[in-house]
């Protein structure tokens, strides 16, 4: 790589030098231009002026090789197709935008370029005063502004439909982002509701990172998973984003997803997945292929390194995972303190059988539990 | 001062100029009102820091570039900062893309760009003897100072200069706990942008004042030069939300230090919960960006009015569409106020704003392509003379087509889901705003410098400095749009932790060593400047053949601009070879009697209104 880079670095010095001194070669033959009629025109055109107005050209032409070689090069370490269907679509949207702007690009820098050549100083050359065309402005006006207003309505489209509120059927998982990881929640599998939380309740010391609130018993089967986020492949899939220090954003390179998380609000991002992890492991050829979520919103120190990996199932085996998942309460049988005595009962179901004998203490702390919980 | 009756001109000036020998250096050259002296002050203030900006961009791209890197040869330099294993600290990393933006949006291209020009050019090309008010003149340059050195000491405290990058989002820059950068060197960064403000507001009330007050016989509205109304505009942008930046910081303050939650709520942090509640970390960003949107018009376009002017003279034609030029910065001025949420596409906000503003964010591209395609046909059947201000000007052009394309795919609410923070955004703006306004303000530096220091620079110099940085700064920024595509997040210590952002390790060496090289050339400009101040060729009157005001002052610049009576207005600034005259330009100080050659019909009938012009007396009483 080092080789390469000095490379590049030799061929970036040339390419300057080169400029430079092709400027001075070609001004060898020509001769100072201007008559000295006005003494005090220091800014008239000296021997150098041809030199630059061809070295404008040829830098652009030297520009457009190497915008098209470089993205051609660059090209293979985009990302591959998306992975969500929503994603494809503003995929679309974005190479047929891409297709406009370059098009664009190449013509108004060209002209400029062009221009700056040919009407590059000459004594003989008659300038026209040409102040103003205001049909020429109405043109230039209304052409990019139809342009624009056709390119305003595909993405007011595209936008509306990704923004629209999720289907009824979609599979909810919480996301929370704080200073450095992600928290991951699912619903459970007996009433596939997310319990409710508070941020008064968080307790990382106690397990309690998420701020679940206990008192609700939604939550006795909610469960979680620290290493991986797993959801399934061709369905719906509601991501409930928040955040408990600063600001997080959920970005889901493969999937076109991205939402900022926020402290003391929820936001929300939902998208179908249509390729499975082993899908694009195939598709790609490797092996080792995963998704991964990062975080995109400066957050501190470790803002680079908050990374989450995704798994997308097929639809049975992320049901086959679901059930295999302990739920919070079975990971952390501390966490029953939280759980009010009415509720109690309720909750032994989801804890480890053998926890039997522990009943009356736990009752006792319970209690004062509760009381904080109130408060 | 230049609101002086014309009987009363010439005793004034004699007074003027008693009072002038007698000010000490103190008056002459650090407090000084004058707008010329004043002007230079932000120029080299500009200066200084955006070396200093532009340093810290060194060391972070060094990070990103080479992330194996001992870095243990720049301990002298950065100190603790570079742990005994050789590597540059994250936190402090945050600290360099925080101050590096902090500093080129602000001190560079707000206070350098808008602070130089607007107050050298505003008396000067207008006909007046100084700015409205030499005294807020002076306070504003001082406020600026000010602000000046304490965002400087921010960077030598112990905990490192704010972190939490140029848009200081709560809850980061809020809770000390959760970066060392949201500490003291964020109260500094606080308080340093507060007296920014105030020289700011300072500053932009005295352009408006001065360009509605003080422009001299004939010089009506339709006569001013682009760069003036573009000054104008600029300091309406920022007259207008400047003072929301300070009341988000007011608030900011609020909550960091007295237990306000304006934008707190909800946080659990270090082991506990806070009590804030109530606050929305989003209403921050809603008050930030109303300046934030604004202020990058406020950087480009002052670097539009100079390239308008620029462009013009060296293609010794007028500028095309001089109307449309007007209307179109009036457009985008108006324009900028109303798109300030597409920043905030992906924040959670309301969907339905989203749409909002994306529609009004794509209506700005509109005003903002017809002033490239004008500066493009200003070229056509010119006859271009490239002094190393022009190359600058059409590198401006070229960066702010190439850079403001982008913006049409970013400013698209759905594309922006996945390009919202990644390099494709660090790209755009680079070249739109960052770059664009930077070879604004080169060129301008340029094309003045005869008049501020009464000397010429060495062009060769300038020509070697133009290709090596308009070349770099293509190579710095052009490949970042291939990274922003491929997903690379910003504000990125390193990728390697993502086997997605695993490449372009090649790429990103190439982009630092290219920036490398762009910014030790600009040791070439100030070695240029510098010597041209002491050892410059003479500079004559009007070099450039010059068709606006500013050329009929004398090469030394003197207190009160002209010797005698300030020059009446007769034509618009742009008379550049016209048809019938005998040479390529005529001064805006020609009246049409005088060059019956080269009259269009309409303009033989304002012979008569001349002598009208001639006889206008400024009213000097002071009302109450």
């Amino acid at each position: 790589m080092t080789i390469v880079i000095a490379i590049l670095a030799i061929v970036f010095v040339i390419l300057t030098f080169m400029v430079v001194s092709k400027t001075l070669s070609i001004i060898k033959g020509i001769k100072d231009t201007g008559s000295e009629e006005n003494e005090g025109y220091l800014g008239k055109p000296n021997k150098y002026n041809d030199a630059n107005g061809l070295a404008l050209l040829i830098f652009w032409i030297l520009s457009l090789a190497g915008v098209f070689w470089s993205y051609f090069s660059a090209r293979e370490n985009f990302l591959p197709e998306s992975s969500s269907i929503h994603g494809r679509q503003t995929d679309f949207w974005f190479w047929v935008s891409m297709g406009v702007i370059t098009t664009a690009f190449v013509l108004v820098n060209s002209v400029l370029f062009f221009f700056a050549y040919k009407y590059r100083y000459s004594k003989d050359r008659k300038v026209s005063f040409y102040t103003h065309n205001n049909n020429l402005e109405i043109i230039w006006t209304s052409v990019p502004a139809i342009v624009m207003a056709g390119l305003v309505f595909s993405g007011l489209r595209v936008w509306t439909k990704v923004t629209a509120d999720a289907p009824q059927d979609a599979e909810v998982i919480e996301i929370m982002g704080k200073q450095f990881a992600w928290a991951v929640r699912y619903p459970g599998v007996d009433d596939n509701q997310l319990g409710g939380y508070n941020f008064k309740l968080m307790d990382d010391a106690n397990g309690n990172p998420m701020g679940v609130d206990f008192a609700d018993e939604k939550s006795f089967d909610d469960f979680s998973n620290a290493s991986e986020m797993h959801i399934p492949k061709g369905k719906p899939v509601l991501l409930k984003i928040r955040a408990r220090d600063v600001l997080h954003s959920v970005f889901i390179p493969h999937m076109r997803v991205k939402m900022d998380a926020v402290p003391g609000m929820t936001t929300k991002f939902w998208f179908v997945a249509d390729k499975s992890t082993n899908d694009m492991r195939k598709e790609l050829g490797k092996e080792n292929f995963n998704y991964e979520i990062a975080c995109t919103e400066i957050c501190g120190r470790s803002h680079f390194g908050m990374k989450l990996l995704l798994v997308v199932d097929e639809p049975a085996e992320y049901e086959k995972w679901k059930r295999s998942q302990k739920t919070l309460l079975a990971e952390n049988p501390k966490l029953l303190e939280l759980v009010p005595a009415n509720l109690k009962a309720k909750a032994q179901k989801y804890l480890p059988v053998e926890e039997a004998p522990v009943e009356e203490s736990v009752a006792d702390a319970s209690l004062s539990n509760s009381s904080k919980v109130l408060k | 001062m230049s609101a002086v009756s014309v009987e009363n001109v010439h005793t004034h000036d004699e007074h003027a100029h008693g009072e002038h020998h007698e000010l000490g250096f103190i008056r002459k050259y650090i407090f000084s009102e004058d707008h010329k002296i004043i002007a230079k002050q932000y120029l080299i203030s500009g200066i200084v820091w955006a070396v200093l900006g532009g340093l810290l961009s060194v060391i972070f791209r060094l990070q990103l570039g080479f992330p194996d890197m001992d870095m243990t040869w720049l301990k002298p330099l950065l100190g603790d900062w570079i742990n005994e294993s050789g590597k540059l600290d994250p936190n402090f990393y945050l600290a360099l893309v925080t101050m590096h933006g902090t500093i080129m949006v602000f001190f560079v291209l707000t206070a350098g760009l808008s602070g130089t020009f607007s107050n050298f050019l505003i008396p000067l090309q207008i006909g007046a003897r100084d700015m409205a008010s030499g005294f807020m003149n002076m306070l504003s340059y001082w406020f600026f100072f000010a602000s000046s050195v304490i965002m400087f000491i921010s960077l030598f405290l112990k905990t490192g200069p704010a972190g939490g990058s140029w848009v200081i989002y709560p809850p980061l820059s809020a809770l000390k706990e959760a970066n060392p950068g949201s500490g003291d060197g964020m109260t500094l960064w606080l308080v340093a942008m507060a007296l920014f403000i105030v020289s700011s507001l300072l500053g932009g009330i005295n352009y408006v004042t001065t360009v509605i007050n003080l422009r001299t016989k004939g010089m009506s509205m339709d006569k001013l030069p682009l760069t003036i109304w573009a000054f104008t505009f600029t300091a309406i942008l920022g007259i207008l939300s400047f003072p929301v930046l300070l009341s988000a910081a007011l608030l900011l303050i609020f909550d960091r230090s007295f237990g306000t939650s304006f934008f707190l709520s909800d946080i659990y942090i270090n082991g506990q919960a806070l009590p804030n509640q109530g606050g929305s970390p989003i209403l921050f960003q809603h008050l930030f960006w109303f300046l934030g949107h604004p202020e990058v018009y406020i950087v480009i376009l002052p670097a539009l009015g100079l390239t308008s002017e620029i462009i013009a003279t060296n293609s010794r034609k007028p500028i095309f569409g001089y109307k449309a030029m007007i209307f179109s910065m009036a457009g985008i001025m108006f324009l900028a106020f109303i798109v300030w949420a597409h920043h905030m596409f992906v924040t959670g906000m309301n969907p339905f704003l989203g749409s909002v503003f994306m529609l009004l964010t794509l209506i700005i591209a509109v005003p903002s392509a017809v002033k490239g395609f004008n500066y493009i046909t200003t070229l056509w059947k010119g006859n271009i003379i490239f002094t190393p201000a022009m190359l600058f000007a059409i590198g401006l052009v070229s960066f702010f087509v190439s850079g403001g394309l982008t913006g049409i795919i970013l400013g698209n609410s759905a594309l922006d889901i996945q390009l919202h923070d990644t390099y494709f955004v660090v790209a755009h703006f680079h070249l739109v705003m960052g770059s664009a306004a930077f070879f604004g303000m080169i060129a301008g530096v340029y094309h003045w410098f005869p008049k501020m220091y009464g000397k010429m620079m060495n062009s060769t110099l300038g020509y070697i400095h133009f290709w090596i940085t308009f070349a770099g700064v293509y190579f710095v920024f052009f490949p970042m749009h291939y990274i922003g595509i491929a997903g690379f997040p910003r504000r990125y210590y390193q990728w390697s932790g993502f086997d997605t952002f695993s490449s372009y390790a090649d790429l990103n060496a190439i982009i630092t060593i290219a920036a490398i090289l762009t910014f030790l050339a600009q040791g070439i400009f100030i070695f240029n400047f510098v010597y041209s101040i002491f050892k410059g060729k003479k500079a004559t009157e009007n070099p450039w053949k010059s068709n606006t005001l500013e050329w009929t002052t004398p090469v030394e610049p003197i207190h009160g601009n002209w010797p005698g009576e300030i020059p009446t207005v007769y034509r618009w600034p742009y008379d550049y070879s016209k048809p019938g005259a005998s040479d390529d330009f005529i001064p805006q100080n020609v009246p049409f009697s005088a060059t019956p050659e080269s009259n269009l019909p309409e303009e033989t009938e304002l012979i008569k209104s001349e002598k009208e012009i001639e006889g206008i007396k400024f009213d000097t009483s002071i009302h109450d």
